[in-house]
């Protein structure tokens, strides 16, 4: 259940999981080339380093949110996950087996992995009706039989909570929220084990964002999916997800249980987020200052030293990895918040 | 036009006007557009004038008469005659039929062989789609007509000839248009999640890519038609398209050149119906554009 260093991953007096971890990333790296800015007509590029070092573990049956602030690398740690996109260095497995390849192999990564996109408008044919929206991944993963397919779109939109005549509608004729349940609809239509969903409830109202989640939180339980939940807001997080990762430029930077990590947050980063988050009846605590550093040009040392509250003067000189904090818990930073508890 | 006997919006379901609102919406679309319905009716007219031309027209079109030669507009030749004494209301009717076929025949070419080009170049990128677009830049540093003209050369007059040059020359402009779309809905998420769910390449695009071009192109086809018969018109016009006898708009104009200053109506008769069903036509095009577009339809 927990985040580890993939050398710490040790026997845990814990339930261990029998099979090996749905996804697990080793030291993940995913390096794009560009041209820098202000370069001219110079065609020399540079490495940019959208994921750096990254560790994580996702076992089977849990809820894993990834936190981070735009450009920390959420999506294309997403994208390797995914296997979208090769990692430039380490290893990316699933089940056991690189991403990649299991992708390559055929149809059962995709069936197996459902995607509920941040655009989920954008990521609807908008001249296809919800209907045949839904029946794609049926008939293409023969899920069910040709003469089931209206009465399982009918199931589908009744499970997400659509009347069943939405079936008839297109995208574009639906609200934000509709949208959004349509989408979490195609992608359980395949069966899956896995759902990764890209800030699948940001940009709602409040209200509907609180539906939403309870429909989720309702599907993960009953359908024992594993829920990876890329997000931006800790309260998001923290009532849908167990566990929580928490990224800065392209490094996990804290893991663990989410409330012990967001009741004690051990890495600096992690504490500014949580601090940051508005509350009612008080003011607004003073935010994070400066910008997130270009990954083009990393400070030396710790990635967060430019901008941590409680650097130290070796904080600019060691680059702290990924490691084990106390029992399920694991951090990057030389100087911890916290003591680790056992 | 606004004002439609709309039922009331009592308690519609929470996600907005029900499914059956599409019927509804095609009804009352020519009660929402009346310039659309006049536009669609006037088309229609022209259309059914072409086919049953025989049984509408007065005259025999190229039945001359030196009784009957140059006569202003009268009960027996309602839009006069011309300087072979020929009714001009009769070939503005078969001439219809010419430039329906002309215009309808060459947007086809344009159109598909537009498709397969802009298909080729949007989707394959490097050194094809390179290649496949300076050919068509340098078609389009033409206009048209030039075009035309320069096809005409080579291809020789004659109806057919004229919908091959006319054709010919659209497919510039179309594979312009389509190769902006294909770019443009292949980046889009749909696609790229029909790619997560292993779809093979093929079916993402003949399911997702080709259906959200062809309906755009289907628009540019109803506008494009126009400028196809303008241009067939033209080639006419300037005596290389359609041979006379022939009861072409374009050839008329340049007969009835001549004689303008003390018979106007023989030029300006298939001046006004060609302009007439040119923007009729513009107006049938728009409105098809604004009104199926899903993209811009909010379940009406």
């Amino acid at each position: 259940m927990s985040f580890l260093m993939s050398s710490a991953s040790a026997p845990r007096t814990e339930k261990v999981p029998a099979t090996a971890p749905v996804f697990e990333l080793i030291e993940v790296e995913k390096v794009f080339q560009v041209r820098p800015p202000n370069s001219g007509l110079s065609r020399k590029t540079v490495g940019l380093r959208a994921l750096d070092g990254v560790r994580l573990r996702v076992d089977t049956g849990t809820s894993i949110a990834l936190v981070g602030e735009s450009g920390s690398g959420k999506s294309t740690l997403l994208r390797v996950l995914l296997g979208l996109d090769a990692p430039t260095g380490g290893r990316a497995l699933y089940h056991g087996a690189p991403i990649r390849e299991a992708r390559a192999k055929g149809r059962d990564f995709a069936r197996d992995v459902a995607m509920v996109y941040q655009d989920a408008r954008g990521s609807l044919d908008p001249r296809m009706t919800v209907e045949a929206l839904i029946a794609e991944p049926l008939r293409h993963f023969n899920i069910v039989q040709k003469d089931q397919i209206k009465a399982r779109v009918a199931e589908l939109l009744d499970r997400v909570g659509l009347p069943t005549d939405a079936g008839r509608r297109y995208a574009a004729g639906l609200s934000g929220g509709q949208v959004r349940r349509v989408a979490i609809a195609r992608a359980l239509a395949s069966e899956p084990s896995v759902l990764v969903a890209d800030e699948a409830v940001s940009g709602l109202d409040v209200s509907t964002q609180a539906q939403l989640l309870t429909l989720l939180r309702g599907l993960q339980r009953d359908m024992n999916l594993t829920l990876v939940f890329i997000t931006h807001d800790l309260g998001v997080a923290s009532y849908l997800c167990d566990e929580i990762a928490i990224m800065y430029l392209g490094r996990i930077v804290e893991t663990g249980p989410t409330d012990v990590v967001l009741n004690a947050p051990a890495h600096p980063y992690s504490a500014a987020l949580r601090a940051a988050a508005p509350r009612f009846f008080e003011p607004m605590p003073e935010p994070l200052s400066g910008e997130i550093p270009s990954p083009l040009d990393l400070p030396p040392g710790c990635r967060f030293s430019t901008r941590c509250p409680a650097a130290q003067p070796d904080c600019g000189e060691r680059d702290p990895q990924l490691g084990r904090f106390g029992a399920h818990r694991a951090v990057a930073c030389l100087h911890p918040l916290t003591n680790p508890q056992a | 036009m606004t004002a439609k006997a709309a039922p009331a919006p009592a308690t519609v379901p929470p996600a907005g006007p029900s499914g059956n609102g599409a019927a509804r919406g095609k009804r009352s679309m020519f009660r929402r557009r009346p310039f659309f319905t006049v536009a669609l009716i006037v088309s229609l007219a022209y259309i059914l004038g072409a086919i049953f031309a025989p049984l509408v027209a007065p005259y025999d079109p190229v039945a001359q008469s030196i009784d009957a030669m140059m006569q202003p507009p009268t009960g027996a030749h309602p839009l006069g005659t011309d300087s072979y004494g020929q009714d001009i209301l009769s070939r503005v009717i078969f001439g219809a039929r010419y430039a329906l076929i002309i215009g309808f025949c060459s947007v086809l070419i344009g159109a598909v062989g537009g498709l397969i080009i802009g298909l080729a170049a949007g989707l394959s990128g490097g050194w094809l789609e390179w290649a496949l677009m300076r050919l068509i830049d340098s078609i389009l540093a033409l206009p048209s007509l030039i075009l035309a003209v320069a096809f005409i050369a080579i291809l020789g007059q004659g109806v057919d000839k004229v919908v091959i040059a006319v054709g010919l020359s659209m497919i510039g402009p179309f594979s312009r248009t389509v190769r902006a779309d294909v770019m443009q809905v292949r980046v889009q998420g749909f696609v790229e999640a029909a790619h997560l769910m292993s779809i093979p390449y093929l079916q993402v695009v003949w399911r997702h890519v080709l259906p959200n071009v062809i309906f755009p192109l289907a628009v540019q086809v109803t506008i494009r038609i126009s400028e196809a018969i303008l241009v067939s018109s033209s080639l006419s016009f300037l005596g290389i398209g359609v041979t006379p006898p022939t009861p072409d708009w374009g050839l008329m104009i340049a007969e009835g050149r001549d004689f303008v200053s003390f018979a106007p109506w023989m030029a300006a008769m298939p001046g006004f119906a060609l302009a007439l069903l040119l923007i009729a036509l513009s107006i049938v095009g728009d409105g098809i554009r604004e009104e199926f577009d899903p993209k811009g339809r909010r379940g009406s």
